[in-house]
């Protein structure tokens, strides 16, 4: 049993209707990232959804942005332990891509430019849970943020909306991604607490 | 020394306006090296536990070590350990840790020493071990920070005065103190060409400090002709 | 938190590692680049973290701490040389 340290408290709110349990506000916006920050131009940038069968379709940065767009507002929950409310979001959303997609899948393989990977329940990037973000307080996302674009999933711990998105593989079996593989969640819901391995 | 041990802090000292200085007791501590730093764990009554690393700023004192931290603005462990760790309470320790940010006292070339900030923390330890020593290289200190108020180890820096082989440089970003002449601003390449530690006198250079600092700083050393395994750096993340 | 040096690691690889393996050595097989364990760069995710060589940023290996548990993954290798004495 480690010794109490006398009047230490973790930097932490009660709980409620908006904090999970577990987390406290911030007013910044942190940066986490597994590796240096990939410089991806939008000239060069492409997302590219692969379904189990090997089907795939591309979209360019142009293609993207021809596409339906969505501005939200929604709070974010890192597993790190803040929370930040009402972020603003720009971007399309993973049901307009998914649109037409012939698949019995029942995961989803995130891949990012730079080599990160996350794991994910198919079912949860769809019915306007996700998005492909790409502007970011009404600005263009910037690069330690994820920019040009990336994964939106705010219903989970942070660490699912990959930054620097490349890639989506749709697939039959769950493959456990970057930080899943080092004892994360597959799944992250921060309502449950779901930070790591058995939670 | 491995695992955690009970630590008691015996005093707190005053750096700066906001910064301090906390001396531990550590029973059985096995002494350490200029550089090293001591990982430290705070337990909540509700279980909930935080460790921070802290780099020693002094070389052992028997089984006292001392470690200087600066409040970060909304902090989870700084703020506490600054303002409200009672003296006399009880803390868990780990250490001493590290082995390659760190000064031996039996090397003979020149030693640079680049600080940013709070970064001067571990390098003031290895001026210290280096003042301990009756004869020794010449060290040079660059420390750079916002404004005089700010200085941390005042008392041991100034004692340095009138010493030409163990030396201090201040580079002022925000406000320089009176009669200084350099301008204000972030270090320049003019501030770690001097003479005595060039690439030449192949000197160990030891930079800590925020990150953008150390990368800054250890570009310069690097483009000034410095080997890049004889620039060493710790950045605060 | 962006990057941090390998140093910030001796506390956590000290609860595998028999002796201080900071200082052991690392020869990227990415690029070459030989570095000490101490010089690696070092990306956190609480209390994960990601140590990748300080010039091509390959991953030299991840630790992570979750609750009782250590994590050490060396995933593709480099293998570290520990100075030992005599
Ligand atoms: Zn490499």
């Amino acid at each position: 049993m480690a010794a109490l340290t006398p009047g230490f408290r973790a930097r932490r709110r009660a709980p409620g209707d908006r904090l999970p349990p577990g987390q406290f506000t911030t007013e910044g916006f942190p940066v986490l990232s597994a590796g240096p920050t990939p410089v991806v131009g939008t000239d060069r940038w492409e997302l590219t959804l692969t379904t189990e069968t090997g089907d795939r379709r591309s979209w360019t940065w142009s293609r993207l942005m021809a596409l339906p767009q969505d501005d939200l507002t929604t709070d974010l929950h890192c597993v790190t332990r803040w929370s930040k409310f009402d972020t603003r979001w720009g971007g399309v959303s993973l049901d307009v891509l998914l649109e037409g997609v012939d698949t019995h899948a029942t995961y989803a393989w995130i891949e990012s430019y730079g080599g990160y990977t996350t794991n994910l329940p198919l079912a949860d990037l769809r019915d306007g849970k996700a998005w492909i973000a790409h502007t970011y307080d009404g600005r263009p996302l910037p690069a330690e943020h994820g920019g040009p674009a990336r994964l939106l999933v705010p219903h989970l711990y942070l660490w699912k909306s990959a930054k620097w998105i490349s890639g989506i593989q749709l697939r039959l079996t769950d493959q456990q991604g970057f930080w899943e593989s080092l004892g994360y969640h597959d799944y992250g819901d921060p309502w449950r607490e779901q930070r790591t391995w058995g939670d | 020394m491995s695992g955690w041990t009970v630590a008691r802090l015996v005093a707190r000292t005053k750096e700066s306006d906001t910064a301090r200085t906390l001396h531990l007791q550590v029973p059985g501590w096995p002494g350490h090296l200029a550089g090293q730093h001591i990982d430290v764990r705070l337990t909540a009554d509700d279980g909930y536990q935080a460790v921070r690393s802290y780099s020693l700023s002094a070389p052992a004192d028997g089984d006292q070590v001392a470690i200087s931290v600066q409040p970060a603005p909304y902090g989870e462990v700084s703020p506490y350990l600054v303002e409200e760790f009672p003296e006399g309470a009880d803390i868990e320790v780990r250490g001493p840790l590290g082995g390659w940010f760190v000064w031996r006292p039996d090397r003979t070339e020149p030693v640079l020493l680049v600080a940013g900030g709070s970064g001067v923390a571990p390098l003031v330890a290895m001026l210290r071990a280096r003042l301990a020593l009756p004869d020794g290289p010449a060290f040079r200190l660059v420390y750079s920070l916002r404004r005089p108020q700010e200085r941390w180890f005042g008392d041991s820096l100034d004692a340095l005065d009138g010493r030409s082989d163990v030396a201090v440089d201040y580079a002022y970003t925000r406000e320089a103190a009176p009669g200084a002449t350099r301008p204000v601003g972030r270090v320049r390449q003019e501030d770690l060409l001097i003479d005595g530690f060039t690439p030449a006198q192949r000197p160990l250079c030891f930079v800590c400090g925020p990150t953008a600092f150390v990368e800054h700083c250890a570009d310069i050393l690097v483009a000034l002709g410095h080997r890049p395994d004889r620039v060493r750096t710790e950045r605060f993340g | 938190m962006p990057v941090q040096d390998g140093n910030a690691l001796a506390g956590p690889l000290s609860e595998v590692f028999a002796v201080e393996v900071t200082s052991a050595w690392r020869l990227c097989p990415g690029c070459g680049t030989d570095s000490t364990v101490g010089a690696l760069r070092v990306y956190t995710m609480g209390t994960a973290a990601v140590a990748r060589c300080p010039h091509c940023g390959e991953i030299a290996f991840r630790l992570a701490r979750h609750a009782e548990t250590l994590w050490l993954d060396f995933g593709g290798g480099g293998a570290l040389r520990i100075p030992v004495t005599g």
